[in-house]
């Protein structure tokens, strides 16, 4: 539509465009306009309320009805459009200036992070949560005891009476204290006297896990620690056999090496449990082929288990021909060595944190 | 436990590979820790004889061999061993045998030689080109028995197995014993050794008495007479079998004793009858105050629970422990009185033990042996001493058996065993694998089995001892895997651990590291950090026998353990290091009287109490993680405490105090209401110095017991406030000592008061000498309306006033 002239009606007072100049002068200076301050200076000459495309608005009302209606119209849309072009300008020039900003402003991402402390559990206190998550799992409380046994529960009631052989499975640090003239306190030698403290308190079904520390009077190697962290497991009910502890330790390696693992039970003596066993995993490194972690044997010793002996199910007051139970007492430091990939048993109480920040 | 396969193989055919049978034993209890193999030669090494021994003729120290190895296959070989001699039998390699060389230790294939100018192609060879022992200084010498031209792994190959004996299987302290256990494993039979001989002496009867006066400690006593014995050594096959099992042999009359113990499982004694009063054997108790000199020659004071063995004049032995000098066999020896006895093993292990005193005897015995073993074992004994030295038997046997007892039964339901087991064996199956190990098993229909246990296993005595003898022979690998079925018991509350474990995590996630020390320190480290008044009236636990002087007391603290963790990781850690431990503290009880229900000893029991311990030191990190320029101080620990008590969601107040240990003016005591919760502080440089520190440390602890009633509670949300905060500064100039806490606690009891945050402590200019300023950032807000600036400016003067009534302060600058 061609733009109808105006503005001789305007002479004497400021010049006033026709819209058809306005739309071309503008659309050039806004291509011109080159930074925000050029940008702005356009947005107050064209659009402003003093601004030209003002000025022929204002113009509108000298003229007739009919022009007013066909040159209103072109002002409106010119208004419409010229505004939209500033937007668009507006919009490009501002990329333009980021773009220039991040060519000139680049950060080295690969520069370090800011520094923040990590603090972090101890590889022993893992593994034993771990392990216990594992059996809360299965529906275990978690129970602990005292550090400073005595002979009673860590030995007797576990039918290990004194001038028992079986004592020399267990080289103990007694405590210097004597009641008439015999030593009642020993550091506990492993975590099964809680199979007793736990039954003097509990009825069936009972099934605890506890943790704790174990001491033995025995020279430190790579393998071999004084001073270590037990696991006890402990499940009496009716019905349960064999099979529920093999059942439960495979799910307690499946969980911490692995859903393809296997377990293997084979015969072991431990004066507490009636069958007893020694609990071995397929080693996760090769899988039971053979390799350096598994000594060539496929199979990695993992702990002692076996039927809670049923003289000690009667002792504690309960009909061993309806509760069986069954037990068994892991070393988390062996499993942590394992998981962890540690060869030297001695790193867990170094505290040497060149270690233990590694975890 | 040692065991030789080529002895086991008289007794039981050996139908699979050593490594086969190791796995077997190891799953069905016996563990075979270890396969040693003496003499895994090749064929290229053989039985030869040397049949000339010429000199060298360019050297004196080497001689010219001449073996023979067949009729038709001699070599000449250059030899330097002194023992070399024409006749002997000895091992020769042919060129292309690996051998350990002598200068390199290492398996090398031989070489053709020309040793000084003398041809050489193989090799007379010692115990240590074979392997056998680390001598090389002579060759080794076979028996005239061994074969010409035979493989020498034939003659003396064999394999050894080191066993792990549990303490429940005496028998499988013995040859026969483990025959047995490999019999019912690989469905072979077991031959038992001859036990007959000829009794071509004098009847025993008369000459031999026994008396047993202490029946309770000895159930059997066997005595046999063997006369006109020539002492001299015995057989090289028995002493290569002793040798094998780990026994030196001494002279035939002892060696036949350790041989039939190792064979059977029983321990033997050999007295010289003439040194015997009047031949009468007496089992009694010890006299008090009585001395004995055992054949070790020394003398050793008896008490009166250890049993002896005496004639009339006094003891001779110490029954199942060791012999006496006096009675003991000799080269002089001719007629041996030979004693297998049953003796109480608990008896036997403390006597053993009180006089320090183990040998193979009383590791035998202590574990149990069955009283039928002795009379077998006599007659095993007294056998080999008519064949292997010349002697005469005497006619008869002296045999006090007081302790004779029926065959044990065992009644066992099918049930029972698999409901042991998971697993339900038929009935046939069990028959067979209880009648392999020598038990006989009558099935009782409908539902049970009658079971005989054979002599020789008294560890086998209820129903759950048959259901793992059936599992064991089966294998374990047949008992399925099953999942815990039925009601999961209630949990047991354990608030103590879990708040413990809470805490260690908020205080790893606070960014400190979790170290896990000894529980055990020395009493120098604790007088470090524990008044000497203190240590005086509660000591610490002392061990009887600790690993080592560092470990010889049990923890009443562990701020000693902290810094020596610190002190010996600072030397490899410039930065700033922060550790805790949460671990039990040992503490003597209150006196507490003996309850008789309770199990004794218990009322010395100490209190075990849970404590955190932390320690804060070094340098701050600058911006690239390097240790900067400051130094962490007391505003670092308590951040860490900070953490811990926010996400325990404890209120806690500090207030100043003086502890032991730690520095004054840098100390506060860890409050909540009235409770002490613990202590955080500037551990004292001269502490810090006694543990070779050299730089500020700082120290919280906390005690779980006293945090325990205050711990766990859930927070309760509080609304956000729907009107504006009106944030003032308030600037006060107040004394020296008033502590910013109390002046933050008075201003936020005002209600309009949200929260009043220091944000600033300055001295200097402006402010007069012993004051501070303390300018605060207050919040008034109120719940319910807009505050107007008229409601704020009259709070503000309420606070004013009253800070200025309670505490002397000023506004600053105003």
């Amino acid at each position: 539509m061609p733009l109808p002239r105006g503005g001789a009606y305007n002479a004497g007072t400021m010049a006033t465009d026709t819209v058809e100049q306005l739309h071309a002068e503008a659309l050039r200076g806004l291509a011109e306009a080159a930074d925000a301050r050029a940008l702005d200076a356009w947005r107050i000459e064209i659009l402003g309320r003093k601004g030209r495309l003002t000025s022929v608005l204002r113009g509108l009302a000298e003229l007739s009805i009919d022009e007013r209606r066909s040159v209103g119209a072109a002002a409106n849309a010119l208004k419409a459009e010229l505004e939209a072009a500033f937007d668009e300008r507006a919009e490009e020039l501002r990329r333009a200036s980021f773009a220039a900003t991040l060519a000139s402003d680049r950060i080295d991402v690969t520069l370090p992070a800011r520094p923040h402390r990590r603090g972090g559990l101890h590889p022993v206190t893992q593994m034993t949560e771990r392990i216990l998550d594992a059996f809360r799992s299965m529906g275990f409380s978690v129970v602990e005891g005292p550090e400073v046994e005595l002979d009673y529960y860590n030995f007797e009631a576990l039918r290990i009476p004194a001038d028992h052989p079986a004592r020399d499975m267990w080289d103990t640090l007694w405590v210097d204290e004597t009641v008439d003239g015999r030593r009642p306190l020993l550091l506990r030698t492993h975590t099964s006297p809680a199979q007793i403290r736990t039954m003097e308190q509990q009825q069936p079904p009972i099934r605890v896990a506890v943790p704790g520390k174990a001491y033995r009077f025995e020279a430190t190697d790579t393998t071999h620690e004084w001073q270590m962290t037990q696991i006890e497991v402990l499940a009496v009910d009716e019905g349960l056999s064999m099979a529920h502890l093999k059942g439960t330790l495979l799910e307690l390696m499946r969980r911490l090496f692995g859903r393809e693992r296997q377990v293997r039970l084979q015969c072991s003596y431990f004066p507490f449990v009636e069958p007893g066993a020694e609990v071995a995993v397929d080693c996760f490194v090769c899988s039971g082929a053979g390799c350096h972690t598994c000594h060539q044997t496929g199979w990695i010793e993992m702990m002692g288990a076996g039927m809670v002996h049923p003289e000690i199910i009667e002792s504690m007051g309960f009909d061993s021909a309806r509760y069986t139970g069954f037990a068994a007492g892991m070393g988390v430091e062996r499993l942590a060595m394992q998981a962890f990939g540690v060869d030297d048993i001695r790193y867990f109480y170094q505290n040497d944190l060149r270690l233990l920040q590694q975890f | 436990m040692r065991l030789s396969l080529k002895w086991l193989s008289e007794y039981v055919d050996l139908r699979v590979t050593p490594e086969e049978l190791a796995a077997k034993l190891t799953h069905a209890g016996l563990a075979v820790d270890a396969i040693v193999r003496t003499g895994d030669w090749g064929p290229e090494i053989r039985v030869g004889r040397v049949s000339a021994v010429d000199p060298h003729p360019n050297a004196d120290r080497l001689r010219l061999a001449t073996v023979e190895i067949s009729a038709e296959e001699t070599h000449r070989v250059v030899c330097g061993a002194p023992n070399i001699a024409a006749g002997q039998k000895i091992a020769f390699a042919v060129v292309g045998a690996r051998v350990r060389d002598g200068h390199s230790g290492k398996d090398a294939v031989l070489k053709p030689a020309v040793i000084r100018g003398v041809e050489s192609a193989g090799m007379v060879l010692s115990e240590y080109e074979l392997r056998l022992s680390e001598d090389h200084e002579g060759i080794l010498v076979l028996p005239e028995s061994a074969p010409l031209g035979a493989p020498l792994s034939d003659v003396i190959g064999d394999v050894i197995f080191e066993l792990s004996v549990t303490p429940n299987r005496a028998d499988w302290l013995s040859v026969l014993g483990i025959a047995r256990e490999v019999a019912a494993l690989t469905g072979a039979e077991v031959r038992e050794p001859p036990v007959d001989y000829g009794e071509a002496g004098a009847p025993i009867k008369g000459r031999v008495t026994v008396d047993i006066d202490a029946p309770d400690l000895c159930r059997r006593y066997v005595a046999t007479l063997i006369e006109g014995i020539t002492i001299g050594p015995s057989p090289a096959w028995m002493q290569e079998r002793l040798v094998a099992l780990g026994q030196r042999p001494i002279n035939n009359v002892v060696d036949i004793t350790n041989y039939v113990m190792l064979e059977l499982g029983q321990p033997l004694h050999a007295f010289d009858y003439d040194e015997v009063a009047a031949g009468h054997i007496i089992v009694r108790r010890a006299r008090e105050g009585e001395r004995f000199t055992t054949l070790d020659n020394e003398e050793r004071a008896l008490a009166p629970d250890m049993l002896v063995i005496a004639d009339e004049r006094g003891a001779v032995a110490l029954a199942g422990v060791i012999g006496g000098l006096e009675s003991e066999v000799t080269e002089r020896t001719v007629n041996v009185l030979l004693e297998a006895a049953n003796f109480a093993g608990a008896g036997i292990r403390r006597t053993s033990a009180a006089l320090r005193a183990r040998s193979e005897a009383s590791a035998r015995f202590e574990k149990g042996l069955p009283p039928e073993l002795a009379m077998i074992a006599s007659k095993r004994a007294t056998r080999l001493f008519v064949g292997l030295c010349g002697g005469k038997a005497a006619t008869g046997a002296v045999d006090v058996f007081p302790g004779k007892k029926r065959d044990a039964r065992v009644e066992v339901p099918r049930e029972r065993i698999a409901r042991v087991l998971g697993i339900d064996p038929p009935v046939s199956k069990v028959r067979s694998v209880l009648g392999s190990l020598g038990f006989s098993a009558r099935w009782v229909p409908p539902d049970r089995y009658v079971v005989r246990v054979p002599y020789w296993r008294p560890d086998v005595r209820i129903g759950d001892d048959i259901a793992e003898e059936v599992a064991r022979i089966i294998g374990y690998d047949e008992i399925p895997a099953a999942l815990l079925a039925g009601s999961i018991p209630a949990p047991i509350a354990q608030p103590r651990r879990e708040l413990r474990e809470r805490a260690r995590r908020m205080l790893a996630d606070a960014g400190m590291r979790e170290v896990i020390a000894y529980s055990t320190t020395t009493l120098e480290a604790l007088r470090r950090v524990m008044p000497a008044e203190d240590l005086a009236i509660y000591p610490p636990y002392r061990l009887v026998n600790p690993i080592s002087a560092e470990h010889a007391y049990l923890r009443p603290t562990l701020r000693a353990s902290i810094l020596q963790t610190l002190a010996s990781n600072l030397r490899y850690q410039k930065g700033e290091v922060a550790i805790f431990e949460a671990a039990r503290v040992f503490l003597r009880p209150d006196d507490r009287p003996a309850d008789a229900g309770r199990p004794f000893g218990e009322e010395r029991q100490p209190d075990e109490r849970e404590r955190i311990i932390a320690a804060v030191t070094g340098r701050r990190a600058d911006r690239w993680g390097r240790p900067g320029e400051e130094s962490v101080d007391f505003f670092d620990a308590k951040a860490y405490a900070g953490a811990l008590f926010h996400g325990l969601n404890v209120d806690v107040t500090f207030a100043p105090v003086d502890e032991y240990g730690f520095t004054p003016g840098r100390t506060a005591a860890i409050c909540a209401g009235e409770a002490r919760l613990g202590v955080i502080g500037q551990v004292h440089p001269d502490v810090a110095g006694a543990f070779d520190i050299a730089q500020d440390v700082y120290v919280f602890e906390v005690a779980l017991e006293a945090l325990l009633p205050l711990a766990g509670g859930d927070r309760k949300l509080a609304p956000v406030p729907r009107f504006p905060a009106v944030e003032q500064d308030l600037a006060l100039i107040v004394d020296e000592d008033t502590p910013a806490g109390t002046l933050q606690e008075a201003i936020e009891s005002s209600s309009l008061v949200r929260s009043a945050q220091v944000f600033d402590v300055y001295r200097g200019d402006q402010v007069p000498e012993g004051k501070k300023s303390v300018a605060f950032a207050v919040a008034y807000q109120s719940p319910d309306h807009t505050l107007t600036d008229d409601e704020v400016a009259k709070a503000q003067r309420k606070i004013l006033e009253r800070l200025r009534r309670e505490f002397s302060a000023e506004q600053r600058g105003a």
